[in-house]
């Protein structure tokens, strides 16, 4: 047992090396724009760029609308296959794996053969439709995590009991979602909503083949032309990612525990 | 209209939800679905196999056989074979370390919490990271060279090759491992090798006899999916190398803004390529991973 150990710490050190040398690299590189001492000139050269503020700005709101939408679209239909149509879960299921198997690029590049000017949809016409289209995309991305996290959330309460209740008292379908369903998920939603938030910030393919100034092409292109900046953004995108998962552990923490399973 | 009618409808509520229209509660979903996530595939996919004038031909994908594009794909599974192979290795001996390997409980947590943040830092950020650790100028190539008088570049080393793109995919690779692996080692009974061990096996016997048939498919099944995962990433690689590197992707995504293959129907071909293999991917991992769940629940 005493050698089963040695080779345990081992392995950890060697994992804790290799993840901790980028990110420590990463950040004193970022401090070494100014020769000689460090400083942190790249952070101010990067958060006083105007590009940087509008394409940041652009994402959030891609990202606070690709949650609005996706929980629109999720939380109803997985509330319903849930109630009415259990068969249709593996339908469901499929789906939303989907995403995971077909790459991002090649979706996008349907988009493009799809909803171009000469198409039915001629999406990518205008800047608000290229928007939408883009929101769409994410939206699309994001199914499998927010399917996931929905659904785990629905196992853990009993929605036929809540429905029946709710109906009982005289609750519309709007009330049932807005006021008995919504409630009782909304820790998952936020975890979804985190994930998709992690995953749509800084996201590149998408943005970039459909021409919208988001984050991720901002990024790349800093990347191209600039030394000590890129440091700093993979930092400051480094702590936006943990941030959103520190948030989903804080949240889990208040999410209702499954019936008869131990943790 | 009389009674027989009236009697009818009187019984039809009773038996209304049987015949129901509960399915138009998925119509928006199904919807959303098929507009943007199955018709646009549909799109490539039937576009590889039609010429500019619309006819069926084999010719696209009779194309994609071609040295450049052959070249593109086969350094493209090298790359994902590589960093999915060292991405199992390395995440199963992390795993095993903080599930089985006697290493206090307080290491756990926080390892499988980064493990959550590093396996979603992907992307342009993650090829930065790497530039600015591993790169002509970054902190290990420097403190290599200027505390130890290694010079990694005049081994050969780079960042921006076949190796440095493994080194760095394997930043998402390894997490991605240990979330999934490190619920099938919990779910390694105890009795399992007390049994074993009464029965007279070394810890050699038991991991080859008991512990690797079981976990088996769970290993193969996500080297499945991290060959998948490293196949379909765009940005990680074009961040790093720009056009540096032909994969497949890369070409793709060059295609898609330029044309650079001076064929739009070649580039269908191509996509459709890429669905196919992480398609295959995919399907080994979900087969397996339901062959595994027969044993570790």
């Amino acid at each position: 047992m005493k050698q089963n150990r040695f080779w345990s710490w081992i392995f950890l050190a060697i994992g804790v090396l290799y993840f901790l040398l980028p990110l420590i690299g990463t950040f004193e590189f970022s401090l070494k724009m100014r020769r000689g001492v460090y400083s942190l000139d790249a952070y101010e050269a990067v958060i006083f760029d105007p590009r940087f503020q509008a394409t940041f700005g652009y994402s959030v709101m891609m990202a606070l609308a690709t949650i609005v939408v996706g929980v629109l679209l999720v939380v109803p239909t997985a509330y319903w296959v849930r109630l009415r149509l259990p068969s249709w879960r593996p339908v469901l299921e499929f789906v939303t794996l989907l995403p995971l198997v077909i790459p991002p690029i090649v979706i996008v590049f349907g988009y493009i053969r799809l909803y171009n000017t000469s198409s039915w949809l001629p999406l990518t016409g205008t800047a608000m439709g290229t928007n939408i289209l883009l929101m769409f995309g994410y939206v699309v991305l994001s199914l499998p995590y927010m399917y996931r996290a929905i659904d785990t959330g629905l196992r853990a309460i009993d929605v036929g009991t809540l429905t029946e209740a709710a109906q009982s008292l005289g609750a519309g379908w709007i009330t049932i979602m807005w006021r008995v369903i919504l409630p009782n998920v909304f820790v998952a939603v936020l975890s979804g909503a985190f994930l998709t938030f992690a995953i749509v910030i800084g996201e590149f393919v998408l943005a970039a083949l459909l021409n919208r100034p988001a984050f991720g092409p901002y990024l790349q292109l800093i990347g191209a032309n600039r030394a000590y900046e890129p440091a700093a953004l993979a930092v400051i995108a480094f702590a936006i990612t943990w941030g959103c998962m520190a948030l989903i552990q804080v949240v889990s923490r208040f999410a209702p525990r499954p019936p008869a399973q131990p943790h | 209209m009389n009674d027989v009618t009236a009697a009818a409808a009187a019984a039809l509520p009773a038996y209304r939800p049987k015949l129901s229209f509960a399915w138009v509660g998925v119509v928006p979903f199904v919807a959303f679905a098929f507009l943007f996530l199955i018709l646009p595939t549909l799109q490539i996919v039937t576009g590889a196999f039609r010429n500019p004038a619309g006819e069926f031909t084999l010719a696209n994908v009779a194309n994609l056989f071609q040295p450049s594009i052959l070249s593109a794909y086969w350094i493209s599974i090298r790359i994902s074979v590589a960093s999915a192979f060292l991405g199992c290795v390395v995440g199963f001996l992390l795993a095993w370390a903080i599930v089985l390997g006697g290493l206090p409980s307080w290491v756990r947590s926080p390892i499988l919490t980064f493990s959550g943040v590093a396996s979603n830092f992907a992307g342009v950020p993650l090829a930065f990271a790497f530039l600015s650790t591993f790169g002509r100028l970054g902190l290990v190539t420097l403190v290599l060279r200027d505390w130890f008088g290694i010079n990694i570049y005049a081994y050969g080393f780079n960042i921006l090759s076949f190796g440095g793109l493994t080194l760095t995919y394997l930043f998402f690779q390894i997490p991605l491992m240990v979330l999934i692996v490190t619920p099938a080692l919990d779910g390694m009974r105890r009795e399992w090798r007390e049994a074993a061990s009464i029965l007279g096996a070394s810890g050699f016997q038991y991991w080859r006899m008991v512990a690797l048939p079981i976990l088996w498919p769970t290993l193969l099944g996500t080297f499945a999916l991290l060959f998948a995962n490293a196949f379909g990433a765009v940005a990680t690689a074009y961040a790093l190398t720009g056009s540096s590197l032909s994969i497949v992707p890369i070409l793709l995504f060059a295609q898609i803004r330029g044309d650079v293959l001076q064929d739009p129907h070649l580039g269908y071909a191509l996509a459709f390529g890429m669905i196919v293999v992480t398609g295959i991917a995919n399907f080994i991992y979900i087969w397996l991973r339901t062959r595994s769940e027969r044993w570790i629940k």
